[in-house]
């Protein structure tokens, strides 16, 4: 279970995240959404440790620190219990699909080699790229390129994977596959949390959708109330803006 | 008559070549210091330590400043006035140090650009699994500046190989100092010094070739 109490960041006189709570339990999908630059990315980062929070509590299984008294071991602590799927996809390029997938395992779990890339082997079987275990991400697609951000994210078992915006970089015709890999590791209860402007996604998988605006989650709950009965004026708003474009761009040019 | 005397020319090459080993000697003790001394400076400017950051800024500035043979006789004719110790450094001595300080500053430069011109987003994904900042720089990062940073240092290494040509001017009898023996024995200052510009010629078109083969096999990774 993870457990997010009160987290603060600022970026000089900025408040992006002004005081988060958030509990997501084990088997949970959850979803963030809201416009832009309101601090759903910061929030996925501070989780990682990416960005260094300025106040508030934050509990991973048996991690349990203040985010400003955190040491070393608890930094990586949280990251080692915290997987992180990048929008721009961030995979080793140095590495092959299957060492990319391999590389935690090896270097923070110090499982021999072997044995890790027979992991990363299983791992490429589940994300239907095994024919791609020794190329290198720059002879991939956008979408295979993200598969195997998220098969090296599956590969950390971690307590949650986040996603940060999965699909914002890829061409359209790669969106789905990715999706698709998503949606099955939710059908096996993966928890993760994830950002992101797909709202049939939302609609369809997550257990609950979490609203944030202005740094603040303003409003969750399952899809099903939030989308069809939004009680804040912010979401409503939200809603009608996007969804009118999805609905406008997902029909066909005649 | 000839305008070349072509057996003289090709007499001389084994006189010459008995003096390629200290040419290559020199070079290659000049570039495995430079590169490491490189390095250190390289890791200073990139983190930024305070105190030497300045200091290695200094060192880079004088070192890129002053001409190559300004230093050498600095070293070799200029500092033993000064400090005792260095009266008895040898030519070949003064001309590696030389070498090896003049070029790590230029070399430090462009390894520090490599290091930051690797991908932000390959050291956030190195730390979002867990890796210290030790083992990011090991397996991530510095494999990756090795391939942005090959070409440009593979260039110094070919320009300090012609450089040592000025160890020469400090009584050092290489490649260029035996040429000029030579000469001055036979009098065919043309066909001597044409025969020494192909021999360095040839040296560094071999090491263009390596150079290519090495940076086709870093480039592996990134072919589309």
């Amino acid at each position: 279970m993870i457990k997010v109490t009160q987290l603060v960041k600022r970026f000089g006189e900025t408040t992006v995240l002004d005081g988060i709570d958030l509990e997501i339990r084990e088997g949970e999908i959850i979803v963030v959404i809201g416009p832009s630059g309101t601090g759903k990315s910061t929030l996925l980062r501070c989780l990682n440790f990416l960005e260094q929070p300025d106040a508030g509590r934050l509990a991973i299984g048996d991690l349990d620190v203040d985010v400003t008294q955190a040491t070393k071991a608890d930094i990586l602590s949280a990251r080692r219990r915290t997987a992180f799927v990048f929008q721009n996809y961030a995979l080793f390029a140095n590495k092959t699909a299957r060492e990319n997938i391999a590389e935690g395992l090896i270097v923070v779990n110090r499982w021999p080699k072997d044995r890790a890339y027979a992991r990363a082997v299983e791992i490429l079987k589940r994300i239907g790229l095994e024919d791609k275990a020794d190329a290198y991400p720059a002879s991939l697609s956008g979408g295979q390129q993200q598969r195997v951000g998220i098969g090296r994210a599956m590969a950390a078992q971690a307590e949650v994977i986040l996603f940060d915006e999965p699909t914002s970089s890829l061409d359209p015709e790669w969106v789905e596959e990715v999706l698709g890999l998503m949606k099955q590791l939710a059908s096996e209860r993966q928890t993760m949390l994830v950002v992101t402007h797909e709202m049939s996604f939302a609609r369809d998988v997550a257990d609950r959708v979490v609203f944030m605006d202005g740094g603040r989650i303003v409003e969750q709950g399952p899809p099903s109330e939030l989308f069809n009965a939004p009680k804040d004026p912010r979401t409503r708003d939200f809603l009608r803006k996007v969804l009118a474009t999805q609905v406008s761009s997902s029909t066909p040019a005649s | 008559m000839d305008i070349l005397n072509l057996d003289y020319m090709l007499a001389l090459v084994p006189i010459l070549l008995r003096y390629l080993p200290l040419t290559l000697g020199m070079a290659a003790a000049g570039m495995v210091l430079a590169l490491a001394l490189a390095c250190g400076l390289a890791v200073v400017r990139v983190l930024k330590i305070p105190g030497l950051n300045a200091v290695t800024l200094l060192f880079i500035s004088f070192f890129r400043g002053t001409p190559l043979l300004v230093q050498l006789f600095l070293f070799y004719y200029g500092l033993p006035q000064i400090m005792a110790f260095l009266t008895s450094i040898n030519g070949i001595t003064a001309t590696i140090m030389g070498l090896t300080l003049h070029f790590s500053a230029y070399m430090a430069e462009s390894i520090r650009a490599a290091i930051v011109g690797v991908d932000r987003s390959q050291t956030e994904a190195a730390l979002s699994i867990g890796m210290t900042n030790a083992q990011l720089m090991r397996r991530i990062v510095l494999p990756q500046a090795t391939r942005i940073a090959v070409p440009t240092l593979m260039n110094y290494f070919i320009d300090m190989i012609k450089a040592t040509s000025l160890a020469f001017t400090l009584g050092v009898t290489e490649l260029m100092g035996a040429t000029q023996k030579e000469a001055a024995g036979s009098f065919l200052y043309f066909e001597a010094f044409v025969t020494v510009a192909v021999i360095y010629w040839a040296i560094v078109e071999a090491l263009a070739w390596l150079q290519r083969r090495l940076e086709s096999r870093l480039n592996e990774a990134y072919r589309r």
